[in-house]
């Protein structure tokens, strides 16, 4: 019960502290579990790979919101617009003139010797030059002001799900937390999506048909494939229900063929047209790049983004952003090692035991070592594995990840946090969704969010202005990268916490 | 719509009632062994596994035909196809594959029945197993709701063009197998045991109460089999199966402007059925033509798949 309330570092945050306190350790488990109950009956499940005894999991969910002042979100999302800007305009310069290496900026052979780039691609310009409609830019906080992005993820970002959902199990299970602070709604996030996915269809097509395109319901993220086409209104396809045909793509409907015009592909690129990727590739659609070289289909996010969001690539950011905008990056990396620089490497083996290394293509927290909590066999492995290969690793000091109060088996206690923004971009400009993915690492002192490790996830409010508590709170002051477009407050008292639902149903 | 999308609907509609008409089974077969007043053992559990065609898949098993091993392996056995919980499997992937076109209702009724056999490895006792049946029987009452609440377009269509063809299926299969087992040797006509049996397949189609309404007199064999064959007003029977293909058939050539040998195929049957009388269907050979009538069901199921492109 009221211990928790100490955990409260901030003082805007008061009123969350006071609820906190107020809600009893057995009411608010009792709400979590109605949420993990609510989550398990919707099958908003995932496949944990190689876990056969728990084919589906639920993620836990933890109850306790995570809050960003209004002013702390103007300034990520200042820092998160630039950063996806240079993203943008670093892959239409290496797919295009490359400019940036004429310049000395990157050494070639990070880009021509980087398995992530695809020259089969080179030379196409899709529509409106934008390649990275869809990203999510990891941000781990460590001080007050201090956020620093732990990652850019410019491929196929999951998770935006959770952020809807989480919010509407929020606002199902503690509407009075809506009463006392007002939250920036996120459920315009399809609406933007399809605006976004429409905004980049191919030229002189007056009415695009979008679909989203799943590997198909095995795989560990369908739910929310589903999900999103769901709340788009429009087709879930698998690339069986594809053909390409005189370089157009067709879906196969009861009544024949339709033309599809813009595709947001949940499949790797590895995957997508075993034509010219993969040529094993069961889920893709033969001729489908040909298609979109042709300028007939546009593909979300464009082939070939894993070049801009590798971790060998990330340590450079930093110059990417100052090459491209001419300015400094708002949000700075995490301190990056690369090992393949003799003397990084060397200063990463005198402290493997503080550091932790990465791989620089892995991802969901394997092929990672935490070296404060590692073993000592887990630290020579390691050791052994970046003399052996220094080039396929990276290093970052273990940093002191700010924690957020969660319930966890004995009460409500500190647990650390990181934090997937997500940020659109069509035609129009770049829009960052007021609220994003809070993943927590559920076990004590661990720093591992990842979902398929232990993580989970919580909800994370975005506050419409810095006074916490209703009432308190002063003019609307600087507006922020992105108004909602029906906040909390305009709805009917009565109303209040149920903005109205984002699918049809 | 997308041809997967509407096949996986139809099959998700012909999965959940082939659900629900197992877990009926199952029930009729529990209250008939151990509730009526002279148990009817093994034969009733037997004539289950004929009518949901386990029997040679249970014989594999080398277990003995006892109520728990029945129960056991027509509910939450997933080595069969003719289970509860692979039927359900069934019914939950197809779901899965077009979540898009299905309400949040639609899927959890699916859902919530398929987490009711999670870790599941025996239905438990007789009361536990009419628990557990009951509980299935609530999910798909309830999903059978939710799919009247969507919106009147192509998926729920195929939901019930699914529904209306296996319903029809299923029923054929009950009489037929019921009725090879009516008489064993030296019963009587009308006895206990027979009576019992009749009771039970009223039971199965839940058709206790119509029964009544419809005949006002006692249980007589030939009513029940003009009930469940001829008889519009019974949801189950062949007639009333029959006709709502016809009607969903017509809807979806409306809608979508395909129409084509199905729709032929569907409304001659409608058209036989109509003009038949039961009594002829028994004097010559009710097998036959419950035969006949499994046969043409499935040739309407692959016309049904030609006309709407299902690969």
């Amino acid at each position: 019960m009221g211990q928790a309330g100490s955990t409260v570092a901030r003082p805007e945050l008061a009123a969350l502290g006071a609820w906190i306190d107020e809600t009893p350790d057995a009411e608010l488990r009792r709400r979590q579990q109605s949420a993990e109950a609510t989550f398990r009956q919707l099958g908003i499940t995932f496949a944990v790979y190689g876990d056969s005894d728990a084919s589906e999991r639920i993620i836990p969910f933890d109850i306790v919101p995570r809050v960003f002042l209004a002013d702390e979100w103007a300034r990520l999302s200042a820092g998160l617009v630039q950063r996806v800007e240079a993203i943008n305009a670093f892959l239409v310069d290496i797919y295009g003139e490359r400019k940036i290496l004429d310049a000395g900026v990157l050494p070639p052979d990070l880009i021509f010797g980087n398995a992530q780039f695809r020259p089969e691609i080179a030379g196409i310009r899709p529509p409106h030059d934008i390649w990275a409609h869809i990203c999510g830019i990891d941000l781990v906080r460590t001080g007050p002001d201090d956020f620093f992005v732990l990652e850019d993820n410019a491929r196929t970002p999951s998770g935006v799900s959770y952020m809807l959902e989480n919010r509407e199990a929020m606002l199902r299970l503690c509407p009075e937390l809506f009463r006392d602070f007002r939250v920036a709604a996120v459920d315009s996030y399809p609406d933007r999506l399809l605006e976004t996915m429409k905004s980049v269809a191919p030229e002189g097509v007056a009415a695009p048909v979008c679909v989203v395109l799943t590997p198909g319901h095995y795989n560990s993220a369908y739910y929310e494939h589903s999900f999103l086409a769901d709340s788009m209104g429009v087709e879930l396809v698998e690339a069986a229900d594809l053909v390409v045909d005189d370089d157009v793509v067709w879906m196969r409907t009861i009544a024949g063929r339709v033309k599809v015009d813009v595709i947001y592909r949940r499949i790797d690129d590895d995957y997508l047209d075993p034509l010219v990727f993969r040529p094993d590739s069961m889920l893709g659609v033969p001729g489908l790049i040909a298609a979109y070289a042709a300028g007939n289909v546009a593909l979300i996010n464009a082939p070939g983004n894993g070049i801009a969001d590798d971790k060998a690539i990330y340590s450079y950011m930093p110059e990417i952003v100052r090459f491209y905008s001419g300015g400094e990056a708002k949000l700075p990396n995490v301190e990056t090692w690369r090992c393949r620089e003799p003397q990084a490497l060397k200063y990463v083996l005198d402290n493997l035991k503080d550091v932790v290394v990465k791989l620089v293509d892995g991802s969901g927290g394997y092929g990672m070592l935490v070296g404060p909590t590692a073993t000592k066999a887990e630290i020579e492995t390691f050791r052994a594995a970046l003399i052996a290969k220094p080039h396929r690793y990276i290093a970052q000091p273990t940093l002191a990840l700010s924690t957020v109060p969660t319930l966890a088996d004995a009460g409500l206690a500190p647990r650390h946090v990181d934090f997937r923004p997500f940020v659109l971009t069509g035609s129009k400009g770049v829009q960052v969704v007021p609220g994003g993915l809070t993943r927590v690492a559920l076990k004590e002192g661990s720093l591992v969010v990842n979902s398929s490790q232990g993580g989970g996830t919580k909800d994370s409010f975005v506050l419409m202005d810095n006074g916490a508590a209703r009432g308190q709170r002063q003019s609307q002051g600087q507006s922020q990268a992105l108004r909602p477009e029906l906040p909390l407050h305009h709805l009917p008292e009565e109303a209040n916490g149920r903005p109205p639902p984002a699918g049809a149903e | 719509m997308l041809s997967r999308t509407a096949s996986s609907l139809y099959w998700l509609g012909r999965y959940v009632e082939r659900t629900d008409f197992i877990a009926r089974l199952v029930e009729a077969t529990v209250r008939l062994d151990v509730l009526s007043p002279r148990p009817a053992g093994e034969a009733a559990w037997a004539s289950a596994l004929a009518v949901s065609e386990t029997d040679s898949a249970f014989a594999k098993t080398g277990q003995s035909v006892t109520q728990n091993n029945v129960a056991r392996f027509l509910t939450v056995d997933s080595s069969h196809s003719g289970s509860i919980v692979r039927s359900l499997d069934m019914a939950r992937n197809n779901a899965r594959a077009v979540r898009t076109a299905l309400t949040k209702e639609a899927w959890t009724g699916i859902n919530r029945a398929w987490l009711l056999f999670d870790n599941r490895s025996s239905p438990g006792g007789a009361m536990a197993t009419l628990n557990l049946v009951e509980a299935v029987k609530a999910e798909t009452r309830g999903f059978e709701g939710a799919v009247h609440r969507m919106l009147r377009n192509q998926a729920t269509w195929f939901i019930r063009l699914g529904q209306a063809i296996e319903r029809a299926d299923n029923t054929a299969r009950l009489l037929d197998v019921k009725y090879h087992i009516l008489l064993p040797e030296g019963e009587r006509v009308g006895g206990v045991v027979d009576r019992d049996q009749w009771t039970t397949i009223l039971q199965t189609v839940s058709a206790v109460t119509a029964y009544r309404w419809l005949y006002s007199e006692g249980l007589k064999p030939a009513n029940v089999i003009d009930l469940l064959i001829a008889r519009p007003e019974l949801p189950r029977s062949l007639a009333a199966s029959v006709e709502e293909a016809v009607d969903i058939l017509n809807l979806l050539a409306k809608r979508t402007g395909l129409h084509g040998e199905a729709d032929r195929m569907a409304r001659n049957r409608h058209m036989r059925l109509a003009k038949m009388a039961s009594g002829a269907v028994i004097s010559r050979g009710l097998h036959q033509y419950l035969q006949g009538f499994i046969a043409e069901n499935d040739e309407l199921h692959r016309a049904v798949g030609r006309q709407f492109k299902f690969t």
